[in-house]
C-alpha cells in the first residue's frame, strides 16, 4: 500500500529510511490525456549521486513522466517508489516535501519579489514578533549561494535578473529544500555557453553530494558532458536506459527517432545573388550601436553572440518592432524606413521571434488561425472578407509541406508539440512569400527530428533566393547552417567569419571579445 | 515561392481532415431551454398558467433586452480583444438625450432647439450614432495611445458621458418627439435592429479580416503586432464600433420611451458584459461569438421576465442576477483551467 505523503515526510525526517540503491523508481506508469496516451507502461530508475538524462523527441513523454514524479499529474496506472518505499504524490508540494524538486522549463518565480523572498516563500524565517525577518532571510540566501557558487544579490527583484540568473535562483530554491532528487526540464535552452558551463559545475557538485539529478534535454553534447546515464522515450513508450559512456551520438539518435538521420545540417551551397538587405550604422539607444552588414539573395547570415549581446534587438529593429534611433536600412539598394512590422511585411520581410509562446503563438486559437494571420495583411482578402476556402487550402498545403503533425487545421495550437508549433509559425511566414527571412532561435526547445526538418527548410528557402538571417545560441547550428557568421558582443558587431574560416573557438573569441 | 520541391512524396503525412465540432453555443442554448422549462413548470404550479405559451410576454421580454443586446454585440468585440467597455450604459443615456433633442416636433411647446424641429428622422438617428461613435473613438484612442487600462479609460468615459447627459438639459427630460423618429422604437423594430446588428457583426467576426485580427489581438497582442497587425488602429476601430452600437442603442431607447432622460441606460454596461460572458465570451480575450452573446442576452431577458411572471420581488431579481453573472465567469475560469491542464 502506498504511504501517504505526510507519513512519508515524517519517516524521512526521522531518518529511518534505508539507503536504497535507487533514489527514485517508477514502474508501469500509464497516463492518458483526452485523445492521447502520453505514457504507456513506462519505467524509470534514478541512482543516488548520478545525473540521468532523459532524451526523446517532443511529445515522447519525458515531460509528462517528470510531471508525474513531481506530483503535478497523477498517473492512471503504475507505482512510484522513493528510496524503496511506495509513495503517492498528490501535489507538487507533496513532492517537494518528499525531497523531489522540479525546475520547470518555464520558470516559476514571482517577478516583483526579491530573490530571497522567492527562495524562502512559505518558509520565511520569523522574528520574535512573528513578522518576517528579512535580515535572516538574506543571510540564509547568501549562505546558500556561497555553497552553490552563485553570485546574485539576494535583495534584487527577480524581474531584473537575466534568464540564466533566474535559473540559478530556481536551482538554489530547489537545493534549499534539501531535495534528494532534482528534476531539470531543459535548463540550458535559454543559456549561453558560459552560463551552461557554470550550471554544469553546480550540477556536478550537487551530484557529488549524493543528489540524483534528472535532466531532460534535446542537446546531444550536453548528454555526453554531464550525464552518467540516460533513458530514451519515443511516442510515450520507454525505449531503454544506457550508460552514456557506452554509446555514440548515432546510437542515441537511432534510439530516439527509430530511424537514421543521415545528415544533421543539410546546408547546400547556393550561388549568391544580389545584395538584398544592407544595413548601415544601425543604432538603438544604448542597446546596440553601429551595426552594419549586408545579406545577399540565397545567403544565410548566422548571427552569434551571448544572450544579451543585442542579437535579438537588432532583429526586432530590422522588423520595425523597436524602430532604430539612427542608421539606415536599404532593400535592393533603396533606402527604406521601417517603423513598424506592417511596413516590414510590406517589404516582404518575415520574422520568426525568439519566444514562441510570448510573441509567436496565438495559443488559444487553432492552427489555421495561427497560420493565416500574417498573410491576411494583403492576400486572400477582398472587401474585407476572407476567402476562407482558399486560405484554408493554402494553410493545409503548407502544413503538408512542413509536415506539421496535427489532427486538423481546427486543432488548437497549444495542443501541438513545440516543434510542430514552430513549424506552424514558420508556415505563417512562408505564406507571405518573404524575400528576407529573419529567424531568431528557430530550433530552440524542439526535438532532433523537427530540428533537422527546419534546417532543411531554411536551406530550401535560401536555395530559392531568400536572404536569411539566423540568430542562434547553438554553436553547431550556427557553424553548420551559415554562409557567413556575424558575431556580436555587448551591442556591437565584433566580427564576421566566412563558413570556411569559422570554428567554435573563433566564434567564442569574438563573442566574448 | 515554388516550394513543391519541399514535398517528399514517400512520407505519410497526417493532416487536416476538417473535423466539425459542436459549436460552443449548444451548451448555453441548452441552459436557456432549461431555464425556460423550469419557469414553465413553476408557472403551472404557482401561477396556474403557461410561461412560454404567451406570445405577448415573450414579445415584451425580447423587446426589453433588445437594447442590452445591441450594446452587448459591441461589448463582445471589445472583450474579445482582451479589453472591457464600462461606458456603454452612459453612452446610451448621452446619445438618447442628444438624438432626442434633434427629434422634437414643432407642436411641442418646449423644444430644446425651436428652430430645429420636425427634422427628418435620419438626422437625430445620425446624431445619436455619431455621438456614440465619437465616445468609442475617444475610448479607443485613450487606450491605444496612452496605454492606460481599458477599465480606467472606459470608466472615465462612463462618468463623463453620464455627466454630459445631465448637463445637456440641466436634468430636464426631452420630450415631444416626432413620429417618424419614435417609429424605430415601436412594434418589434428594436428587436429587428438588434438581430440585424447581431447578424452583421457575427459575419464580420467570422468571415472578415476585421474579425480575424480581433481574435488574434485578444489571443496574443505581441504575436499579433509582430504578425504585422496595426494593433493600435484596430483597437480604436473596435472601441469605436462598440461606441457606435451604444449610440444606436441610445436612439432606440429614446424612440421606444418617446422621451429621453439623463438617467437612461444606467447599469446597462453590466448587463451587456453579463450577456457576453454568459454567452461564452472569455474575459481573458481571444474567444467569444456573437451567437453566444445573443443567447446570453435572451437568458437575461428570460430570467427577468420569469421572475416578474412568478411575481418575485424585484430585489431578489438583482440578487439572483448577480449570482448568475458570477457563475458564468466561474464557468469561464473552469474552462480555461481545464484547457491549461492539457
Amino acid at each position: 500500500m502506498a504511504v501517504s505523503p505526510a507519513t512519508m515526510a515524517a519517516i524521512r525526517k526521522s531518518g529511518a529510511i534505508p539507503n536504497a540503491e535507487f533514489l527514485l523508481m517508477a514502474e508501469g506508469i500509464r497516463k492518458e490525456f483526452p485523445g492521447v496516451v502520453a505514457l504507456d507502461d513506462v519505467s524509470f530508475r534514478l541512482k543516488r549521486g548520478s545525473v540521468h538524462a532523459l532524451m526523446g523527441e517532443n511529445g515522447a513523454g519525458k515531460s509528462t513522466l517528470m510531471k508525474i514524479l513531481a506530483g503535478i499529474y497523477k498517473p492512471d496506472q503504475g507505482r512510484v517508489q522513493l528510496k524503496g518505499v511506495d509513495i503517492r504524490l498528490d501535489s507538487p508540494l507533496d513532492a517537494l516535501e518528499n525531497g523531489i524538486a522540479m525546475i520547470h522549463q518555464e520558470l516559476n518565480l514571482m517577478a516583483y519579489m526579491t530573490v530571497a523572498e522567492n527562495i524562502w516563500i512559505r518558509r520565511e524565517p520569523l522574528n520574535r514578533f512573528g513578522l518576517i525577518d528579512h535580515g535572516e532571510m538574506s543571510r540564509r540566501t547568501e549562505e546558500l549561494f556561497q555553497r552553490l557558487n552563485i553570485a546574485i544579490d539576494p535583495e534584487t527583484p527577480v524581474k531584473e535578473l537575466s534568464v540564466a540568473n533566474r535559473q540559478m535562483v530556481e536551482i538554489a530554491k530547489a537545493v534549499s529544500y534539501e531535495s534528494d532528487v532534482l528534476i531539470m526540464d531543459e535548463p540550458t535552452s535559454a543559456l549561453t555557453e558560459r552560463e551552461v558551463s557554470h550550471l554544469f559545475q553546480i550540477i556536478r557538485s550537487l551530484r557529488d553530494q549524493g543528489i540524483g539529478i534528472v535532466y531532460i534535454t534535446h542537446k546531444m553534447n550536453e548528454l555526453f558532458e554531464i550525464a552518467d546515464e540516460f533513458s530514451v522515450f519515443r511516442d510515450g513508450k520507454y525505449i531503454g536506459t544506457r550508460s552514456s559512456k557506452d554509446v555514440t551520438r548515432d546510437d542515441i539518435i537511432r534510439m530516439m527517432v527509430g530511424r537514421e538521420i543521415t545528415q544533421m545540417f543539410p546546408k547546400e551551397d547556393v550561388p549568391l545573388g544580389e545584395i538584398v538587405l544592407s544595413v548601415k550604422g544601425l543604432t538603438l539607444g544604448s542597446i546596440f550601436r553601429d551595426v552594419s552588414f549586408e545579406v545577399r539573395a540565397g545567403e544565410i547570415l548566422g548571427v552569434a553572440g551571448l544572450v544579451g549581446s543585442g542579437r535579438s534587438n537588432v532583429a526586432e529593429t530590422l522588423f520595425g518592432v523597436t524602430p532604430a534611433t539612427s542608421g539606415t536600412i536599404s532593400i535592393d539598394g533603396k533606402e527604406v524606413v521601417i517603423d513598424n512590422p506592417t511596413t516590414a511585411i510590406r517589404h516582404r520581410m518575415a520574422f520568426l521571434t525568439e519566444d514562441r509562446k510570448d510573441t509567436g503563438c496565438l495559443l488559444i486559437l487553432d492552427v489555421l488561425e495561427n497560420m493565416q494571420i500574417a498573410v491576411l495583411q494583403d492576400k486572400f482578402v477582398s472587401n474585407g472578407f476572407v476567402h476562407e476556402t482558399d486560405v484554408a487550402a493554402a494553410c493545409e498545403d503548407m502544413c503538408r509541406k512542413l509536415r506539421v503533425k496535427t489532427p486538423s487545421l481546427q486543432e488548437k495550437i497549444e495542443n501541438l508539440s513545440g516543434g510542430n508549433q514552430q513549424k506552424v509559425l514558420i508556415g505563417r511566414w512562408l505564406l507571405t512569400n518573404p524575400r528576407i527571412l529573419i529567424l531568431d532561435e528557430p530550433t530552440r526547445g524542439i526535438d532532433v527530428g523537427a530540428k533537422a526538418e527546419i534546417h532543411r527548410l531554411v536551406t530550401e528557402m535560401a536555395k530559392q533566393g531568400v536572404a536569411v538571417i539566423m540568430i542562434s545560441s547553438e554553436m553547431p547550428e550556427i557553424l553548420g547552417m551559415s554562409d557567413r557568421i556575424m558575431v556580436m558582443h555587448e551591442g556591437r558587431v565584433t566580427g564576421f567569419l566566412t563558413r570556411e574560416e569559422a570554428t567554435q573557438v573563433k566564434v567564442m573569441e569574438l563573442a566574448s571579445h | 515561392m515554388s516550394s513543391e520541391s519541399l514535398v517528399k512524396p514517400d512520407l505519410k503525412v497526417k493532416t487536416a481532415h476538417r473535423r466539425r465540432r459542436m459549436p460552443p453555443e449548444v451548451n448555453i442554448f441548452l441552459v436557456l431551454i432549461g431555464i425556460a422549462l423550469v419557469y414553465e413548470l413553476l408557472g403551472w404550479i404557482f401561477v396556474g398558467q403557461s410561461f412560454l405559451l404567451n406570445q405577448q410576454r415573450l414579445t415584451i421580454m425580447i423587446l426589453q433586452v433588445s437594447v442590452i443586446g445591441i450594446i452587448a454585440v459591441g461589448v463582445t468585440q471589445v472583450i474579445i480583444t482582451g479589453g472591457i467597455d464600462l461606458s456603454s450604459g452612459s453612452v446610451v443615456g448621452m446619445t438618447a438625450m442628444l438624438s432626442a433633442s434633434f427629434a422634437q416636433s414643432s407642436t411641442w411647446p418646449r423644444a430644446l432647439y425651436p428652430s430645429l424641429t420636425d427634422l427628418p428622422f435620419f438626422i437625430p438617428i445620425g446624431v445619436g450614432i455619431l455621438a456614440g461613435l465619437l465616445a468609442g473613438y475617444i475610448n479607443g484612442q485613450l487606450i491605444a495611445k496612452t496605454k492606460i487600462p481599458p477599465f480606467i479609460a472606459t470608466l472615465g468615459m462612463m462618468v463623463t458621458a453620464r455627466g454630459i447627459s445631465k448637463w445637456y438639459t440641466k436634468g430636464q427630460p426631452v420630450s415631444g418627439l416626432t413620429e417618424q423618429f419614435t417609429f424605430v422604437g415601436t412594434s418589434i423594430w428594436p428587436v429587428v435592429v438588434f438581430l440585424l446588428v447581431a447578424v452583421i457583426f457575427h459575419v464580420a467576426l467570422r468571415y472578415t479580416r476585421y474579425g480575424k485580427f480581433t481574435y488574434a489581438i485578444g489571443a496574443n497582442v505581441q504575436a499579433a503586432r509582430v504578425s504585422g497587425i496595426d494593433v493600435e488602429r484596430h483597437i480604436v476601430k473596435v472601441y469605436a464600433i462598440a461606441g457606435m452600437l451604444a449610440g444606436l442603442a441610445g436612439v432606440v431607447t429614446a424612440a421606444r420611451a418617446q422621451t429621453a432622460q439623463a438617467g437612461m441606460g444606467v447599469m446597462y454596461e453590466l448587463d451587456a458584459i453579463a450577456a457576453a460572458v454568459i454567452g461564452g465570451t472569455s474575459l481573458a480575450g481571444g474567444a467569444g461569438r456573437i451567437t453566444g452573446t445573443v443567447i446570453g442576452t435572451i437568458i437575461l431577458g428570460v430570467m427577468t421576465s420569469g421572475f416578474t411572471f412568478l411575481r418575485v420581488d424585484a430585489y431578489y431579481q438583482e440578487i439572483v442576477k448577480g449570482m448568475i453573472i458570477v457563475a458564468a465567469v466561474v464557468a469561464d475560469v473552469y474552462r480555461q483551467k481545464k484547457r491549461a491542464q492539457r
